[in-house]
């Protein structure tokens, strides 16, 4: 895409989050989409394009009292809303809408109108994954990292490093579920859930949501909210069966999705002021770091537990405190776009002095898609 | 037969060579008669080159590990002991998911790389599934 042509003018999250058990699913993607539209300035019948995934953008749509003439309902997990920035970004400046609203909601803990999650029997991965036992996250996503530990010698401590730093920012975070200190001790002692991997090296499981709207960088000066202009998208996928990847030790589609991201915002690393990575367990940032090109193969590890990332280092990684201690209702994308634009704007719990470039990087299904967001907050 | 109130896998037309095949001791993989390469999982034809031209053949059975978990969390269907869920390298080349069996479920026991046989547990009258254990030393 053409950069800075595009720019979020709404971005809010959900009233409530962590554990929301008198709201429905349906009606979280509403809390967040009126909250979105409050910020903006906007009414229903201002929107004319809706994205969201999971659930159907008919539902929503209709719920809201939304008549578009584009619709998203691109559902590759919990990326799935950056490739709707980057499909709405598309679509904006094709003309085929002015004003997308795109929601996110979730009753991960609560299930109060919750999608049922289950795997056909007769799919791929019904057929040659779950009848050995991977029916959920944290024994699915987990079982590449043991061979990038062996590869590069990378221990549990290193592992547990990763949550100690996202604690560390989540302390500064009133929003977060979890803000207590923690140390790397703690974490290789927390339960264990799928060796190695350790309950403080998963993500939580909570309600809730966020909605992002975008318009036409043009018509952006004219929202109450300073724009947070997009720099640069890209996306990929690789496969729905995580024994299929290609290399156990680097995500294709992060590789791909970063890459195109990159391009076209025409950016260095050293520009970028400002990174969230979805992560679902400890060793994701690990893979994004490296995958993104922030890092040499095998030093991701070594870079987290250097410092680097952790308040204070030279690339502030997950400031919100992540899915490991933030929040994450099922399809975390969205906290991390959600972050980004907070950061842009400059009103982030745990702001970055002076940034001004800030990317969104994420994940879909276990390794499976991949969707990367690259912001500026400086007017074209 | 084991206590299976697990999922189970449903057979297509494109997979009904495999299933077959497990059920009668074999461990079926297909290979592509122009290109030669060997894949997983079953698909009637070559995702490297996209030829239809492709054959099934019974594979070594011949395996290393890869990459594993140990599941800790006790689950209905699975039981509460501690179980590898596992992907390993055929020596064929594709690679799938699978659990290590006849060895303690520790990290001492499972070494990645470990050289590994495919055995066959039969889960219901249609289902056998392939698990793989220590090789027997030659």
């Amino acid at each position: 895409m053409k950069q800075k042509t595009i720019a979020v003018v709404g971005a809010a999250e959900t009233t409530e989050m962590g554990k929301i058990p008198d709201t429905s699913q349906l009606m979280l993607h509403a809390d967040a989409a009126l909250n979105a539209m409050k910020d903006a300035g906007l009414t229903a019948k201002d929107i004319d394009g809706i994205a969201t995934a999971g659930d159907s953008p008919v539902e929503v749509a209709h719920y809201l009292g939304i008549t578009p003439t584009w619709v998203d309902g691109t559902s590759v997990g919990g990326c799935s809303f950056m490739l709707h920035v980057r499909h709405a970004a598309a679509a904006i400046n094709e003309g085929l809408c002015n004003t997308v609203l795109i929601t996110h909601a979730e009753s991960g803990r609560s299930r109060v109108g919750a999608r049922r999650f289950s795997r056909d029997p007769a799919s791929q991965s019904g057929q040659f994954e779950v009848p050995f036992g991977i029916t959920s996250p944290p024994t699915m996503f987990t079982i590449p990292a043991l061979r990038y530990m062996k590869q590069y010698g990378v221990t549990e401590e290193d592992l547990a490093h990763v949550a100690v730093v996202q604690r560390e920012w989540a302390a500064q975070n009133p929003r977060a579920s979890f803000r207590d200190p923690i140390t790397v001790d703690d974490v290789l002692n927390s339960k264990m859930i799928a060796w190695p991997f350790r309950m403080l090296m998963c993500c939580l499981v909570t309600d809730g949501g966020g909605a992002l709207i975008l318009t036409s960088a043009e018509r952006a000066k004219d929202f109450p909210q300073k724009p947070v202009y997009i720099l640069g998208t890209g996306e990929s996928c690789e496969t729905p069966m995580i024994s299929q990847m290609e290399d156990f030790t680097s995500s294709k589609a992060f590789r791909v999705s970063g890459k195109k991201a990159f391009g076209e915002a025409g950016i260095k690393h050293a520009d970028v002021d400002h990174l969230m990575i979805y992560d679902a367990f400890a060793h994701l940032p690990v893979y994004g770091l490296e995958d993104l090109g922030f890092c040499d193969k095998g030093e991701g590890a070594a870079f987290i537990r250097d410092g680097h990332t952790r308040p204070g280092g030279r690339l502030p990684l997950n400031t919100n405190g992540g899915g490991l201690s933030y929040m994450h209702s099922g399809m975390y994308g969205m906290y991390a776009l959600q972050e980004s634009v907070r950061q842009m704007r400059g009103i982030a719990p745990a702001q970055v002095p002076n940034a001004k470039i800030s990317i969104a990087h994420g994940v879909g299904g276990m390794f499976a898609a991949s969707g990367t967001i690259v912001f500026s907050n400086e007017a074209p | 037969m084991a206590d299976y109130n697990r999922p189970l896998p449903t057979a297509t037309p494109e997979t009904r060579h495999f299933w077959e095949g497990t059920q009668n001791g074999e461990l079926r993989l297909q290979r592509c008669t122009a290109c030669k390469e060997s894949y997983f999982p079953p698909r009637p034809f070559c995702p490297v080159c996209g030829s239809r031209a492709v054959e099934v053949y019974k594979a070594s059975g011949k395996a290393t590990l890869y990459s594993y978990v140990i599941n800790h969390r006790p689950r209905p269907d699975f039981g509460t002991e501690p179980h590898s869920i596992a992907v390993v390298t055929l020596a064929e080349g594709p690679r799938m998911m699978t659990n290590i069996v006849d060895c303690p479920q520790t990290p001492e026991a499972l070494a990645l790389d470990m050289p590994l046989e495919v055995t066959f547990e039969k889960a219901s009258d249609e289902i056998s599934l392939p698990k793989f254990r220590p090789a027997k030393k030659a």
